[in-house]
């Protein structure tokens, strides 16, 4: 009976993702029996043979597995524009990602030891960072596109300016929190405010930091692919709404499946730097 | 200047109050130490005596008045003014030995890495600590975190330790051997210390001089208990002599009541800048065996 359990709870996964698979197989494989009679042929015409031939439209699992596969064995070939590797679309959302988000990293952490150390800057800010936060990221698209001219850099822009405010408003909080006589210690040390904030402070409000760097990268995964859609050209956005164009729903499964994967890996490496700088108080 | 190394001087300290207007914690504070002295505060909690300490390190400035200390005006926190805090305050991502070291790192700069970790060990051994110096706080029980606290103030070592209820969160047996280990290493050496105490029994081990404070606000020094035992006495054997009672009895009955109805009848002759000194002996004597002196 001393099943650990972990075990029994991936046992259990496992056994889900098979029921899952099951039903999702049996229930594209029949599809629509008669149902290409009485088809609209404009539309027989357009969906090929899943319509025709009394296939259901959406792809089963072994489809899905297939073209994975396909995409695993040849991640990075380039075809031109319209026909790039799955890797390399991977590769082009990534670049954009952690570009804005890096940027905003730089700008959110100082930003956020100053507000979180004057409570005067603190005041005087708090109304624009209200007023800014709650605006969606793709809105400042049509801005971004006029201002800069470039697509690419307005999806960075997009990522900067969605990843910075949990950031923004972790460190201010953090730093404000952290306890008053570990600064003491340093100050009786003669320790100067910057090495203090080095050496206290930041330790001290690390973990808060971090889970506002946690929460940023998983707004900013959500958010390429909007952006990426809108901007089109390369990434895993663009290949999603391009693949729909196409109407290769088996392939926007699979790229629905990759970007879930990479989200988690992203959100994972996170959780690791998290738990890398979390203290026992 | 040695009988004068420390002199608070008429210090006040205000706090604007609920409401407009001001609160004073307490004003014209005067007193002073000699060099190697060892020196209590007793008062009840809210007095201001935290408040001292911290105007003492450095940390919060008076609204009137100066401390001096050797000769010069406090004006922020120095590495010469040790302060050991209530509650440990060690920083809890680093290890016994790395917060010795941070303060052995401030305190000599241009010490190599090395050189630095054989000092902070040095002091981590000498609070008995050898063995345990790769723990982080959480792993350490709350007398090891406090012997930590005590390594890292003497490992700098200042010419003053200022300890604000450094055992009140501790088990009596804790308390007691971190006490002998206090006095041990103030006696050797010769360091000036002043202690905030709730703890009668802890005062009279380790002061020369009890400084009794009034309860708040405006809060003031009622006045200064000598220590009648002798510099050589034993934690365990103290209370078998003849003048323990004497002075126990006399902070026990300020504590309980003439702490707080000191202030409504001030003696005409109160000085607030030289506060009576009183020397509490066995004996017949007309205030409970209290002796004024000078
Ligand atoms: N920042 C502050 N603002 C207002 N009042 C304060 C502040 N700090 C301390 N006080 C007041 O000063 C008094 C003395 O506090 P403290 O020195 O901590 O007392 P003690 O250490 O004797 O218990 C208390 O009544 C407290 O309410
Ligand atoms: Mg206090």
């Amino acid at each position: 009976m001393a099943v650990s359990l972990n075990l029994r709870a991936m046992l259990l996964s496992v056994l889900i993702f098979a029921a899952f698979v099951a039903v999702w197989h049996l229930a594209t494989q029949s599809g629509a029996g008669g149902a290409a009679a009485n088809i609209d042929p404009e539309y027989a015409k357009l969906m090929g043979q899943q319509v025709t031939q009394g296939k259901s439209p959406m792809p089963g699992p072994l489809d899905v597995a297939q073209t994975i596969w396909g995409h695993l064995k040849d991640p990075f070939y380039n075809k031109g524009p319209n026909d790039k590797g799955l890797g390399i679309q991977l590769a082009f959302s990534l670049a954009r990602v952690l570009t804005g988000y890096l940027l905003a990293v730089l700008v959110a952490v100082p930003l956020g030891f100053l507000i979180g150390l004057s409570p005067l800057m603190s005041k005087a800010l708090d109304p624009f960072i209200q007023v800014l936060k709650p605006i969606s990221p793709l809105a400042w698209m049509p801005l971004a596109l006029y201002t800069i001219k470039d697509s690419s850099v307005s999806a960075v822009f997009v990522i900067f300016i969605c990843s910075v405010w949990p950031m923004l408003l972790n460190t201010a909080f953090g730093v404000s929190a952290v306890r008053r006589e570990w600064v003491n210690v340093a100050r009786t040390l003669e320790v100067g405010p910057l090495k203090r904030a080095f050496t206290i402070i930041l330790p001290a409000a690390a973990p808060t930091i971090l889970t506002g760097m946690r929460i940023s990268i998983g707004i900013a995964w959500l958010v390429i692919v909007a952006a990426e859609m809108l901007v089109g050209g390369t990434g895993i956005g663009y290949f999603v709404w391009n693949e729909w164009n196409n109407l290769s729903i088996t392939n926007v499964i699979v790229a629905i499946t990759v970007i879930g994967v990479m989200g988690m890996l992203l959100d994972q490496t996170l959780a690791r730097l998290q738990r890398a700088v979390t203290y026992p108080d | 200047m040695t009988d004068r190394f420390i002199s608070i001087e008429g210090i006040a300290r205000r706090y604007p109050a609920t409401g407009g207007g001001v609160t004073t914690v307490f004003e014209d504070l005067w007193f002073s130490m000699a060099k190697g002295e060892f020196a209590c505060i007793i008062g009840h909690s809210g007095c201001g005596k935290t408040t001292v300490l911290n105007i003492l390190a450095g940390l919060d400035a008076p609204d009137d008045g100066a401390v001096i200390v050797d000769g010069r005006a406090i004006d922020g926190p120095s590495l010469d003014r040790a302060v050991i805090f209530q509650g440990h305050s060690l920083l809890p991502w680093r290890t016994a030995l790395g917060n010795v070291a941070y303060a052995v790192a401030a305190r000599h700069r241009d010490w190599p890495k090395a050189k630095v970790t054989d000092h902070a060990l040095r002091f981590i051994e000498k609070v008995g600590l050898k063995g345990s110096e790769h723990k982080k706080p959480s792993e350490l029980s709350g007398g090891m975190k406090q012997r930590v606290g005590i390594a890292r103030a003497l490992s700098i070592e200042p010419k003053i330790m200022l300890m604000d209820e450094p055992f009140s969160a501790l088990d009596a047996l804790t308390r007691g051997t971190l006490q002998d280990e206090v006095r041990r290493i103030c006696l050797e050496t010769g360091q000036t210390g002043f202690m905030i105490t709730h703890d009668v029994d802890e005062a009279i081990y380790l002061a020369d001089r009890i400084v009794l404070m009034t309860n708040g606000p405006q809060a003031m020094i009622a006045e200064i208990v000598e220590n009648p035992l002798p510099r050589d006495r034993q934690r365990t054997e103290m209370h078998h002599h003849p003048d323990f009672y004497a002075v126990r009895n006399h902070l026990i009955d300020f504590l309980v009541a003439r702490s707080k109805t000191f202030r409504d009848g001030v003696p005409a002759d109160h000085d607030r800048r030289r506060p009576p000194v009183v020397r509490p002996v066995a004996g017949p004597s007309p205030v409970a065996g209290a002796r004024k002196v000078a």
